[in-house]
């Protein structure tokens, strides 16, 4: 029992981490342009994709510092020459520009690397175990993806709160048209906000595209659990984003490794159920089959009874 | 449905809205601390005051855009302090924008007609056709007519022109009969001769309703206005009749020492 | 860039409903007769032809629905699949009941997925019509997967991954349709196309339609008026859901399967980009968006790997260009249409014409050629489009399709100008007649 707690502590841990590697950077975007990028996971999925590709030509190390960057371009890109001239459109043409992006590079992906996974493995320098807890060994690119992330919240946490342009950041994060009405480039700040939250992307990718399949697919798979995330976590907060993936990532983890159902609390209880029973189903659904849809019952629960989320400052 | 409008405009002890002791703040911020306020039924009340005196923050308690910290707010002897704005409205209380607040999309003649809806008992009616109508028809042109707006019924509110606008959002408040009205600046932006057309509108709707105005146009307030109410930092320093206002000192140092070119 | 003001116009007021009750009643008899007549016309008088009409017919009907959120009450939903699915799988489970006995025509199965719909819409739209917004986007959307991922669940009521199946051709005949053939589904699925559109437009014009109208305009002012706009979503929503299930049931009559995939992700952004590109301004937008995508999924697919593609830029170049739409193009070019300038702006389109389509070739070849290369490596590097042969091996192909997409690019750009100017004088003719002065001045 011990054991089992530990490791998928761990394990809940390493999740967390990447989630919230993913996240923060649409946490910033989010909550300083109140824009809903459906796109940053597709640039989760870019920075998988060319850390393969870079990975391939020049070596994972390079690639590591290589991949977030063209990440980082190419979010500038998307704000500079596409999302800017929709902001006049209001928020429905800003959200669908992006899902309408999500799509293209899902597409674009396909296009360039095919339908099928690429063979996207764990480097060989960091390709060994780096302790066991009881028996399970843990390898040590787990270890390098959580250093990266902690230094990762360092940084942004001090660039945001020891800067003066992490100030103006905040500040425009909370009230963008005062921030713009005080003389501040506001248009240049979402450019590079948007830049570095696409670069954070793209960092995690890199990590993220070796722990899961690199497919066209991986950004549908990851999508919908980085906006929970970042709404559970609440609008304009990163602790918040990083108590919320935590905390999902850890129940989830945890959740996988529940055998239990329904079913099985009725018998304690001594509540009779029978297979004739109109909601055995239900009743008989294991918690390790429902896990998948623990962060949306999550997000939901969260959207109706506190939408500003756990630590949020913003109400969307 | 009729019957309603007119039993909420039929006198309640004489006042037809009353804050007591109205407290409002934003984290430790007090803006509005300890207003007191008696309109009377039927006459045309302004609020005057600097900048960042708490006008449109008074205007928002009142009508349930903003919920009061501590206080009561009366409207026709009813508590309404903390309602939300729909409550409000169906209570017999209608307010206006400063910063014009319409149906872009929808036209003159559709602004008007959504504004009487309600008050008409349609509610949430999908059975009817809303063009048969024939009441909500009427009283729509009836308002239209008092707006002066009915040669541009049919243009999309959102292409009209600034005094046109202002005028359309007069027009929504008060289609609904509404027993108290509430104005926000409504000659804000406009040129004298456009105001001077606004303050006869204003006249001519004010007709058995009570009337709660925010001006900055001291012109337009001592021209209206039966009483006026002084707000500063958040207090009421006078209320009284405008002779009275123009002499009281403390509003002269206060408020008027500039704007004395009424 | 100018040709930007022009297309970025007001979009035309939702409301106008055209003419007279008269010219109503004959716009809908007259839709009528050509949806009767369609299945005979040549090309599209073959089971193919019918089946592709019926996959219209379905789509439109789910569109329509969706625009009720988007278009009339300003509420974008990432999942509104799941209203289609649920209804479709009660009336699948329906449609099982009356294989088994129960003694109901087939033609009133979709009644069965409509009513789903409203329960559900009803359900779950109590709780998430609370926020509108981003937030209530965000909420359709972890709705949807909850629901998506509960089929896999439930398999009693979803049937897992092989869905549910029914037979559509044992059941009590009503004027002997038997529904063996697929005229018969289509004339059912048309018909009920057609109420669910007449029901939809004349929701807009009920008070609770107008005032969902006024809600998508200026949600605070409608509060100031009287009116909870909470309980003005909810209605719309449930409406929304009551016309999806609907869709959902002539789904299930049409393919007598419903699987995971009618509430997918996929299912709600397909009728979303329906929707929207054929323009959520106007009421027969979704309807001109549903024929379009799925005239496009079903034709294009056979020629090309990357169609997704192509309807992804497709769509990106509305949001881009032409926010309202094919619809509002349509209505656009409507309005100036009579004028004399129109000629010129032909004339404008038509040079403009040649250079975007050099462009387009150069950006076809490298799609095509790309796709090939990394989704069929195992077919080698030569291939065919239309009638050239090219070895991809080659650098040669890839530069020819470089310099047109580059060359074609700049050229087009340089006739934006004169598209452009003709717009503003077709545009300034058209005013001018009605107004006189010519800049639409006030009196």
């Amino acid at each position: 029992m011990l054991e089992l707690t530990a490791v998928s502590l761990l394990n809940g841990v390493v999740y967390g981490l990447l989630l919230f590697m993913l996240t923060s950077g649409l946490t910033l975007i989010f909550s300083m342009m109140g824009v809903l990028n459906f796109a940053h996971a597709s640039v989760f999925m870019l920075g998988a994709y060319f850390s393969f590709q870079f990975g391939r030509w020049i070596g994972f190390w390079p690639a590591l510092v290589l991949a977030p960057l063209a990440c980082g371009l190419i979010g500038a890109a998307i704000e500079r020459y596409g999302l800017r001239h929709v902001h006049t459109k209001g928020h429905v043409a800003e959200i669908l520009f992006t899902f309408g992006l999500a799509y293209l590079i899902e597409e674009l992906v396909t296009m360039l690397w095919g339908r099928n996974a690429v063979a996207s493995s764990v480097p060989e320098s960091i390709d060994f175990p780096l302790f066991a807890l009881f028996g399970t060994s843990f390898p040590a690119y787990k270890g390098l993806m959580m250093a990266i992330s902690v230094t990762m919240f360092a940084f942004l946490f001090l660039a945001l709160k020891r800067t003066r342009i992490g100030l103006i950041i905040q500040a425009a994060l909370t009230h963008p048209q005062m921030a713009g009405a005080l003389g501040h480039d506001v248009p240049g700040l979402f450019v590079l906000v948007f830049a570095v939250g696409s670069a954070l992307a793209g960092l995690a990718g890199v990590i993220g595209g070796v722990m899961w399949l690199t497919q066209p697919t991986l950004a549908h798979f990851v999508g919908p659990i980085v906006f929970v995330v970042v709404v559970v976590g609440g609008l304009g907060s990163l602790s918040g984003a990083l108590i919320a993936s935590m905390f999902i990532g850890i129940v989830q983890t945890f959740a996988v490794a529940v055998d239990y159902s329904l079913l099985d609390l009725f018998r304690v209880l001594g509540i009779g159920v029978t297979r004739a029973s109109p909601l055995y189903e239900f009743y008989a659904i294991k918690v390790a089959t429902a896990a998948p849809i623990v962060p949306y019952l999550l997000l939901v629960l969260m959207l109706i009874v506190r939408p500003r989320g756990l630590l949020g400052t913003r109400d969307a | 449905m009729s019957t309603d409008r007119a039993a909420r405009t039929e006198p309640h002890g004489g006042s037809a809205l009353q804050l007591r002791d109205i407290h409002k703040s934003f984290g430790a911020t007090l803006i509005i601390r300890g207003v007191s306020l008696d309109v009377h039924r039927g006459e045309r009340h302004a609020i005057i005051g600097p900048n960042g005196a708490g006008k449109s923050t008074l205007f928002n308690l009142i009508s349930g855009r903003l919920r009061p910290t501590t206080g009561s707010i009366r409207l026709n002897g009813e508590e309404i302090a903390g309602a939300p704005p729909y409550e409000v409205n169906r209570r017999g209380l209608a307010r206006s924008f400063q910063v014009t607040n319409i149906f872009p999309r929808l036209s003159v003649f559709e602004n008007i007609r959504c504004s009487v809806l309600w008050s008409l008992g349609y509610k949430y009616n999908f059975w009817c056709r809303a063009d048969k109508l024939r009441d909500a028809n009427a009283q729509t042109e009836r308002t239209l007519e008092q707006i002066r707006m009915t040669a541009r019924r049919d243009t999309p509110a959102g292409v009209l022109t600034y005094a046109e606008q202002r005028a359309l959002e007069i027009g929504i408040t008060i289609a609904g009969n509404a027993g108290v009205i509430l104005l926000d600046e409504p000659t804000a932006g406009m040129s004298r001769s456009e105001a001077d057309h606004a303050v006869e509108l204003i006249r001519s709707i004010s007709h058995g309703r009570t009337l709660v105005m925010v001006e900055h146009d001291m012109g337009v307030v001592f021209n209206l206005a039966d009483r006026i109410s002084v707000l500063v930092y958040g207090e009421v320093i006078a209320t009284d009749v405008p002779g009275r206002i123009r002499e009281n000192r403390a509003v002269q140092t206060a408020y008027l020492g500039s704007a004395a070119d009424a | 860039m100018k040709t930007g003001s022009a297309l970025a116009a007001p979009p035309a007021t939702f409301t106008a409903a055209q003419g007279n009750g008269a010219g109503r009643y004959r716009a809908w008899l007259a839709t009528a007769v050509v949806l009767s007549v369609l299945p005979h016309v040549p090309g599209l008088n073959t089971d193919f032809g019918h089946s592709l009409l019926s996959q219209m017919g379905i789509a439109a009907v789910f569109a329509l629905s969706f625009n009720v959120l988007l278009g009339q009450t300003g509420l974008l939903s990432f999942g509104h699949a799941v209203y289609f699915g649920l209804g479709g799988y009660a009336a699948i489970h329906f449609m099982r009941a009356i294989n088994h006995g129960l003694p109901v025509p087939i033609a009133l199965v979709p009644l069965a997925g409509a009513a789903a719909g409203l329960l559900f819409g009803i359900l779950f739209g109590s709780v998430t019509t609370r926020r509108s917004g981003t937030i209530f986007a965000l909420i359709s959307l972890g709705v949807g997967e909850l629901v998506y991922a509960a089929t896999f669940m439930l398999p009693g009521y979803f049937g897992g991954e092989e869905g549910i199946t029914a037979n559509r051709t044992r059941a009590p005949e009503l004027f002997g349709l038997n529904f063996g053939s697929q005229l018969q589904v289509y004339y059912v699925i048309a018909s009920w196309a057609l109420v669910a559109a007449m029901l939809m437009h004349a929701f807009i014009r009920t008070p609770l339609g107008r005032m969902c109208n006024a809600i998508r305009d200026n949600p605070e002012r409608a509060e100031f008026i009287g009116y909870n706009t909470q309980h003005v979503r909810f209605f719309a929503f449930a409406v929304a859901g009551l016309f999806a299930g609907l869709a959902g049931g002539l789904h299930a009559i049409n393919y007598e399967i419903v699987a995971a995939d009618s509430v997918s992700a996929l299912r709600s952004g397909t009728v979303l980009l329906m929707a929207y590109i054929g323009g959520v301004t106007h009421f027969a937008g979704p309807v001109v968006g549903a024929i379009t995508l799925t005239w496009l999924q079903i034709s294009l697919s056979d020629y090309t790997a990357a169609w997704l593609l192509y309807l992804g830029l497709f769509f990106m170049a509305i949001i881009l260009f032409a926010p309202s739409g094919l619809a509002g193009l349509i209505v656009m070019h409507a309005a100036v249409v009579r004028t004399k300038a129109f000629r010129r702006l032909l004339a404008a389109y038509a040079i403009a014409l040649v250079p975007a389509a050099v462009m387009g070739t150069g950006a076809v070849l490298l799609i095509e050629m790309s796709y090939r290369l990394s989704t069929h490596p195992e077919l080698g590097a030569k291939m065919r489009l239309l009638w050239i042969a090219m070895d991809t091996a080659t650098p040669w192909p890839w530069i020819v399709a470089v310099v047109l997409l580059v060359a074609g690019f700049v050229a087009f750009r340089m006739t934006w100008r004169r598209v452009a100017a003709a717009w503003d004088r077709a545009g300034d003719e058209a005013r001018g007649g009605r107004f006189g002065g010519g800049d639409g001045s006030a009196r």
